[in-house]
């Protein structure tokens, strides 16, 4: 089984690259608007599922190897961890405190704290959180793409083997 | 009809009579019973954490532990996923 028609196939190619974008700015963006590292992790494995369907899992497993993917979603985790120990490490003010926002109001990369109240959304905020949801998109992405794959190349080669 | 609906139908009013005072008893919307920790989020959200997004605040920041929590719980789903679906090499 080697995916769908021509037509499926040209079709998914050609909204690939929008679902990708909605879910890499969903990601970026997380601490500005709804959503964040989980959502646009979501949103981009889903996109990555849609070629899967399409162009099947035979094709797909010989473009990227399921032991690839679980380094990238090691890689998320590790980030995460990592900077979740930072906070405990680099003191702020005295303090260091495990999860503890360092960057944030050190006009550092992401550390402009914006004014109280509803303001205009400024990337340049947040402190770790823009990193943070980095790290978590990735995470999501490689952890649920992986799971898809897995699954679907176990029972395409069970349906091979009658 | 049998017992075993009107245990069935028994169980089911007794439910449904929990869920009504339950829902005629919730405070009115917009006016919780304790609001200190909600007011101290929402005006100290933007100048802590440096996040527009409250609720990423809350998620990463003030809550972060519970979302480190979160990313082992999908981090164990994927190494039993691939442990169960690994190709055994023959």
């Amino acid at each position: 089984m080697s995916g769908m028609s021509r037509i499926v196939k040209t079709i998914c190619s050609s909204i690939f690259p929008l679902v990708m974008i909605y879910g890499l700015y969903v990601i970026a963006h997380g601490h500005l608007t709804p959503g964040g590292g989980f959502q646009g992790g979501a949103i981009v494995a889903s996109a990555l599922a849609m070629i899967l369907v399409a162009y099947g899992s035979v094709w797909t497993m010989g473009k990227i190897k399921e032991k690839n993917l679980s380094l990238l979603e090691s890689l998320g985790a590790l980030g995460f961890i990592t900077l979740a120990f930072l906070g405990l490490i680099i003191v702020v003010d005295g303090a260091s405190v495990f999860f503890n926002n360092f960057l944030v109001n050190t006009n550092f990369l992401f550390g402009i704290a914006p004014a109280t109240g509803s303001t205009a959304a400024n990337i340049n905020t947040g402190g770790i959180l823009p990193l943070m949801n980095f790290s978590v998109g990735l995470k999501v992405i490689a952890g649920l793409f992986v799971i898809i794959l897995v699954m679907a190349y176990a029972s395409n080669a069970k349906e091979a083997k009658k | 009809m049998s017992k075993r609906n009107i245990v069935a139908i028994v169980f089911f009013a007794i439910v449904a009579v929990l869920f009504i005072f339950s829902a005629l008893m919730v405070h009115p919307f917009g006016n919780p019973d304790s609001k200190d920790m909600d007011e101290y989020i929402i005006d100290h959200t933007q100048e802590e954490t440096g996040a527009n997004n409250g609720v990423t605040g809350v998620v990463f920041d003030y809550r972060g532990f519970d979302t480190l929590g979160e990313a082992t719980v999908l981090f164990t789903a994927v190494a039993g996923v691939i442990m169960i679906f690994r190709r055994v090499k023959k």
